[in-house]
């Protein structure tokens, strides 16, 4: 058995060096990162998207006629890690651009590297807020929807309950302490009659569920944030059900509605959350007809979040160097800023003032159907109603 | 009232989990002395397993049977483990086993995926327990008083198992004194494997019931083997009993301790591990280590600085090193330097494990140290290069005089847990004050200066240091402290009563590397222009232990090679697969069948044996003239 | 006898565990030259005895005076510095150093030297060790790993190392167990020769009766942590008392039939 795994890596290893040496004159490299061992369920589909996307530029004729290549290294999961594979790229295979990571820290060391060696990036997935405004350079540009903005379109809808007593369950890290100050914040601002009654920072990944949830319950909230993810998420959900945590309560979570994040809860799926997701089964836009169909009858299962951020990560990376003409990273940057393009959510656009896309996510409800969790009532929201104002903004992001 | 109640019940079902897998570990440490690092891999293989039993086969029985076949598979899993690869390495130093069992566990994180895939499992909940109790308006899952009731269960088994069987009798004797055992003429290798096989099965067994109440993902593993580790310790090596107060006290804790400090979970088991250690070296129910007697046969050949000839290719090989500009690309550069400052590291912490005999879990914190050191230093006061350069190390050196000032009370496995847990808390405190660390998500912008940033000026600046650090090193180890650090290693009791005071060389020796480390740590910063509190995190302490111990823990210098072998494997295949962790673990695995003395040590060895047998001639010689006189 | 200075006295030492008395308050004294032999049967707390001496244990009560000053309370390292030399009843040695080595690392303590970094321990005091180890015969094996050592030659080695600090007294807790009888006697000789030489006192203890015997100028007897007998060889071997306590290990016996045949 492990005879046959490692003669698997060998065949990999192999596979890709000679992929390497495969270099042409008419290609036009992308050098992708992400945390592909660290975190193989959100990258997975992610890897697919944009294998997809990488497909169908190439199909069309590639990028002013020349061939798109992805050159994809593995981060494990450490910054510094990211760090020499981002040099590699650069320096060892002359990729014309820098893209994707997944998490924050591992966005904002590739971010600062670009920003150093003067190479445009296109970061996919991290979410901290950091990237494009407290330690946003000029070589960074994001697609996914923020921090902030997933905040925003969470406290619009959650402002509107009654609950009047909130608690907090967070990851203990940058991730989860910014989300909820932002959501606090946000929603303080618009229901200055809440009360914030108790909040609860297990350590990401290894959360100890029933005292957290026991704990909580205790502070008998009216309301629930929860911003845990992943495993922490399942077990969290788990022994919330086992206690009757939710019962009664308005929870209002981030990401949950991710299939990333949904699908392991099964048929024990809490119903009735606020989330903010991908109801990929719901969303009936010619846009994302088409991609869904091309992703299934490619892989044969169907697309995640993170599909859609691979996807789009390639499809944005191959607007800009059409529209640049060049791999000059001035030249990308001037491309890149205030680009508009079609993705499966609709029209987004690079914004010139922070360098984030308007992407936006759905916003809906938990509910169970066949054993299976999935979002309801959901509503796209656009990215761009969810941004503080131009001279906030400007005020939160450093003069290049 | 009922709340706490009900908390404390909730943390007694946390402790259950905990326990069933520390009794494990406790054990086979206890009877083998190996610092089973794979034990987190069992535990998670248990939870896939017994996952995919359970789904197969439905009802009470299919559940119930589920968990348990599947812990008796893993079991089997840890019979061949142990038979196949520990019995080849029971004879190499210390420590050495940690090697192989790390190598296993990264083997097996990749191994999972390929098989279960990479998505959340969600398992089964038990048949008849999937509800909640209802006490005084406080719910109780079921399932929780279930294996509340279950670990007391296990830990009697134990018990009777320990005290009214002969193998019992065996274990506990083997776990007092080996080679006592030995010498009753007991089978000692189908006991270590019995031993390795109950561990293992406890260990699966804690896996698989956790499928009720977590998701079966492949980094259980990493989640559980620290925590565990802490806790064995907490309740002393080797004791079941231990184990169990240890895993109470440390979830109990938690349990109660989110509900007045919410963000202590990620260092609680830490802060009690370094205070009962300090306060009881040997943990709650431990008893202290009996010196540890060396393996016999084991580095006879004593240490020589190197003769001229060695020094001239030493030269020579660094010259060599220095070319590389001249026809490497800049990314082979920075590798270059990234390997220069590994280096650095591993020669660190190599010099106080192989001559101070003091193995470090926890080295990351110093080189971490050194890094923070150098990003404050340089962003926050803005000082030039050279300067954050010189001064940032300090910052290592001072965490080293304080940390290593109570470390070096202890010894052995104790010595490692509470360097471990320090860089434990050290790593928290980067992660949490985001005002000053930047948390998780670093200090960025720590470029070199312009002299220093073109990759061959920081290629020829870091390998420069790294040579001078493993040169001072070097000179150090044959210097009179080098000699009085290694007699305390040797012997204690020689040494106490020849005047040399032990710990305050131990500490100076753990100042010393602690610096040295911070000095590769301030390099780090600039060559990666960024500070992330990974740089002080567990797996970077491990990889300086497998660099150490991959170049030969009873040579002078084995670590540079060592560090030059692992890292740029390392980078090579994170490079080219993803599937990085099985070829490194499979790698590694190799390695230690292969050298079971390390890199260099297995080459010094082969050395050593051409050179003794010209020196047996002498020696016959000499014995000769004694005999006529 | 008088004009010899006291180098050790012991007064009213005492030492129990759980109630149990090691050691009894056991008083002596031993000057500068002389050998004096601590024997008793086993658990007569020779071994508690000889741990307070050399700092490992602590008295309940009682003084130890060394060299003029009180070691009560001291760590077997600073005891050490007064200028005592020991060796074990398991020999301590260094095995990952030559034999040379291993008196050097005695000599750079000696020499406070703990603490340089940077000196060359190779070139340190080499002569000076080796004078030590050709004083105990070892001169040969300076360059040999130690742990390739016969049992004997570690020994004999120990006591290198115990004479680099010059000490005025050594302690040498059973210095010949392990032995062929043929060592125990050439030990015993060398370091009566050594000790006259150089007028050191020697406080040792031994299970040996033939040892103990030939070699003591004196002898203290313990039995159940206390002092029973103290005199010269003849005077403790005509002792009803002792002869009562050893008859039950037939060690009486023993020690004259291989005195006899030894003679």
């Amino acid at each position: 058995m492990r005879r046959r795994h490692l003669l698997g890596a060998g065949l990999a290893i192999a596979v890709a060096g000679m992929a390497g040496s495969a270099m042409a004159q008419s290609e036009i490299k992308i050098g992708e990162i992400n945390s592909y061992s660290l975190l193989p369920a959100f990258t997975e589909p992610y890897r697919k998207g944009w294998q997809l996307a990488v497909e169908e530029v190439n199909a069309a004729g590639g990028i002013n006629g020349k061939k798109l290549v992805v050159i994809s290294k593995d981060d494990g999961g450490k910054p510094a890690d990211a760090q020499t594979a981002a040099n590699e790229l650069v320096s060892s295979e002359n990729v014309a651009m820098l893209a994707g990571t997944f998490l924050s820290n591992i966005g904002l060391a590739v971010s600062d590297f670009a920003n150093q060696k003067k190479v445009f990036f296109l970061a996919a997935e991290p979410l901290t807020d950091a990237i494009t405004w407290s330690k946003g350079n000029r070589y960074t540009f994001r697609l996914r929807p923020s921090n902030y903005m997933q905040a925003a379109m969470l406290v619009e809808e959650a402002a509107k309950l009654p609950a009047k007593r909130w608690a907090t369950i967070a990851p203990n890290y940058e991730y989860g302490q910014s989300a909820v100050a932002v959501f606090k914040k946000l929603m303080s601002e618009k229901r200055p009659d809440i009360q914030w009654v108790d909040e609860q920072w297990p350590p990401q990944g290894k959360i100890d569920a029933g005292p957290v949830v026991q704990a909580v319950a205790a502070a008998n909230p009216e309301a629930i944030l929860n911003v845990t993810f992943g495993a922490d998420l399942v077990k969290l959900v788990r022994e919330g059900n086992t206690r009757g945590l939710f019962k009664g309560r308005s929870v209002v979570s981030f990401l949950t509605g991710e299939p990333e994040y949904l699908d392991p809860l099964k048929d024990e799926t809490p119903e009735g959350w606020i989330v903010t997701g991908y109801p990929w089964y719901d969303i009936k836009t010619p846009d994302h007809d088409k991609f869904l169909k091309a992703y299934q009858a490619k892989f044969n299962d169907y697309p995640r979040l993170g599909s859609i951020v691979g996807y789009q990560t390639i499809k944005a990376a191959a607007a800009i160097l059409a529209k640049a003409n060049s791999t000059d990273p001035e030249k990308l940057i001037a491309a890149t800023e205030g680009l508009s393009m079609p993705s499966p959510f609709g029209e987004i656009t690079f914004r010139k003032i922070d360098h984030q896309s308007t992407l936006g996510a759905y916003v809906g409800k938990t509910a169970l159907k066949d054993g299976k969790g999935v979002m309801v009532d959901s509503v796209y929201r656009k990215g761009a109603d969810y941004l503080p104002s131009d001279a906030e903004v400007a005020k939160l992001r450093p003069k290049d | 009232m009922a709340f706490y109640f009900a908390q404390f019940l909730t943390g007694l079902a946390s402790a259950a989990s905990l326990f069933l897998v520390a009794s494990g570990l406790s054990i086979i440490f206890g009877v083998t002395r190996i610092v089973n690092f794979a034990h987190g891999a069992f535990y998670m293989l248990g939870a896939y397993v017994a996952f995919t039993l359970t789904e197969r086969f439905s009802g009470a029985l299919g559940f119930w049977g589920g968990i348990v076949v599947a812990a008796l598979v893993v079991a089997v899993v840890g019979v061949l483990v142990e038979m196949v690869l520990l019995r080849r390495i029971y004879h190499a130093p210390e420590l050495f086993q940690l090697l192989a069992t790390f190598g296993l566990t990264l083997m097996v994180q990749d191994i999972v995926v390929l098989i279960w895939g990479p998505d959340d499992l969600l398992g089964r909940r038990a048949p008849g327990f999937r509800g909640a109790v209802d006490f005084f308006g406080q719910n109780i899952p079921s399932y929780d008083l279930f294996l509340i009731a279950l670990s007391p269960v296990v830990l009697g088994v134990l018990w009777l198992l320990f005290q009214r069987t002969r193998w019992g009798v065996l274990v506990r004797a083997a776990t007092q004194d080996r080679d006592m055992v030995a010498a009753l003429g007991v089978n000692q290798k189908w006991l270590f494997t019995s031993v390795f096989a109950l561990g293992v099965f406890l260990a699966a067994l804690g896996g698989a019931l956790q499928i009720p109440r977590d998701a079966v993902h492949h980094a259980l593993d990493l989640r559980i083997i620290v925590e565990v580790f802490v806790v064995v310790v907490i309740g002393g090596l080797g004791s079941i009993i231990g184990a169990f107060v240890a895993a109470v006290l440390v979830s109990e804790l938690n349990a109660f301790g989110i509900l007045i400090f919410p963000k202590i979970s990620i260092i609680l088991v830490f802060l009690v591990m370094a205070v009962v250690l300090i306060v009881r070296p040997w943990g709650l129910f431990g008893k202290p280590e009996a010196a540890a007697r060396r393996t016999p046969g084991l580095t006879v050949t004593p240490w020589r600085p190197l003769a001229a000839g060695e020094r001239w290719a030493s030269l020579g090989a660094l010259i060599l090193a220095a070319m590389l500009p001249l026809f490497a690309g800049n990314y082979a550069l920075t590798v270059g330097s990234e390997i220069a400052i590994y280096v650095i590291f591993a020669a660190s912490l190599h010099f106080l494990m192989s001559v101070g005999g003091l193995a470090s879990f926890g080295h990351a914190a110093y080189f971490g140290l050194g890094a923070y050191g150098v990003a404050f230093l340089a962003k926050a006061a803005g000082l030039p290069m050279i300067v954050s350069l010189l001064l940032g190390p300090v910052l290592g050196l001072l965490g080293a005089a304080v940390f290593g000032f109570f470390a070096v009370q202890l010894s052995g496995v104790y010595f490692a847990m509470l360097t471990l847990a320090f860089a434990q808390i050290v790593w928290s405190i980067a992660f949490q004050w985001v005002s000053v660390t930047g948390g998780d998500n670093g200090i960025l912008g720590v470029w070199p200066d312009k002299w220093a940033s073109s990759p061959a000026n920081f290629y020829w600046l870091s390998l420069g240091i790294a040579a001078l650090v493993v040169a001072v090193l070097r000179v150090i180890v044959f210097s009179p402290f080098g000699f009085a650090l290694r007699a305390t290693r040797d012997s204690p009791l020689r040494s106490e009563a020849v005047g040399i005071n032990g710990k305050r060389v131990q500490w100076t020796a753990f100042v010393i590397s602690g610096t040295a480390a911070g000095i590769g740590g301030a390099l780090f910063a600039y060559l990666k222009g960024s500070v992330f509190p990974d740089s002080l995190g567990i797996s970077l302490s491990v990889d300086a232990l497998v660099m150490v111990l991959l170049g030969g823990v009873e040579t002078v210098s084995g670590a540079v090679i060592g560090a030059i072998v692992f890292k740029a494997a390392n980078i090579w295949l994170v490079s080219q697969t993803d599937l990085s962790k099985l070829v490194l673990g499979g790698f590694i695995v190799l390695m230690v069948v292969a050298f079971p003395k390390g890199i260099v040590g297995r080459l010094e060895a082969i050395w050593n044996r051409r050179r003794s047998s010209e020196d047996k001639k002498s020696a016959l010689a000499t014995s000769r003239v004694e005999v006529a006189e | 006898m008088s004009m010899v200075p006291t180098l050790l006295s012991v007064q009213n030492l005492s030492k129990s565990y759980g109630g149990v008395h090691a050691v009894r308050s056991v008083s002596f004294e031993l000057r500068a030259g002389e050998i004096l032999a601590l024997i008793g049967p086993n658990g007569a707390g020779k071994s508690t005895c000889f741990d307070m001496l050399n700092g490992q244990n602590i008295p309940d009560s009682g003084r130890i005076t060394l060299l003029g000053e009180d070691t009560v309370g001291r760590k077997p390292r600073a005891i050490w510095r007064l200028g005592v030399g020991r060796t074990f009843q398991i020999t301590a040695t260094f095995p990952t150093m030559t034999v040379r080595e291993n008196v050097q690392v005695a000599l750079v303590s000696y020499g406070r030297q703990l603490f340089n970094l940077w000196g060359s321990t190779a070139q340190f005091a080499r002569n000076e060790a080796g004078r030590l180890l050709d004083l105990v015969g070892m001169g040969a094996y300076a360059g040999r790993p130690c742990g390739e050592l016969a049992y004997g030659d570690l020994k004999r080695l120990e006591l290198a190392i115990a004479l680099a600090n010059q000490p005025k007294l050594l302690l040498m807790d059973e210095p010949t167990a392990g032995m062929a009888p043929r060592e125990r006697i050439e030990l015993m000789r060398l370091t009566a020769r050594i000790a006259r030489e150089k007028s050191i006192g020697v406080l040792f203890t031994e299970h040996d009766m033939d040892v103990v015997f030939e070699h003591a100028d004196r002898i203290l007897v313990l039995n159940r942590g206390s002092l029973i007998a103290e005199g010269s060889p003849e005077e403790v071997r005509g002792n009803p008392q002792v002869r009562a306590i050893y008859l039950g290990e037939g060690l009486v016996y023993d020690a004259r039939h291989r005195e006899g045949a030894g003679a």
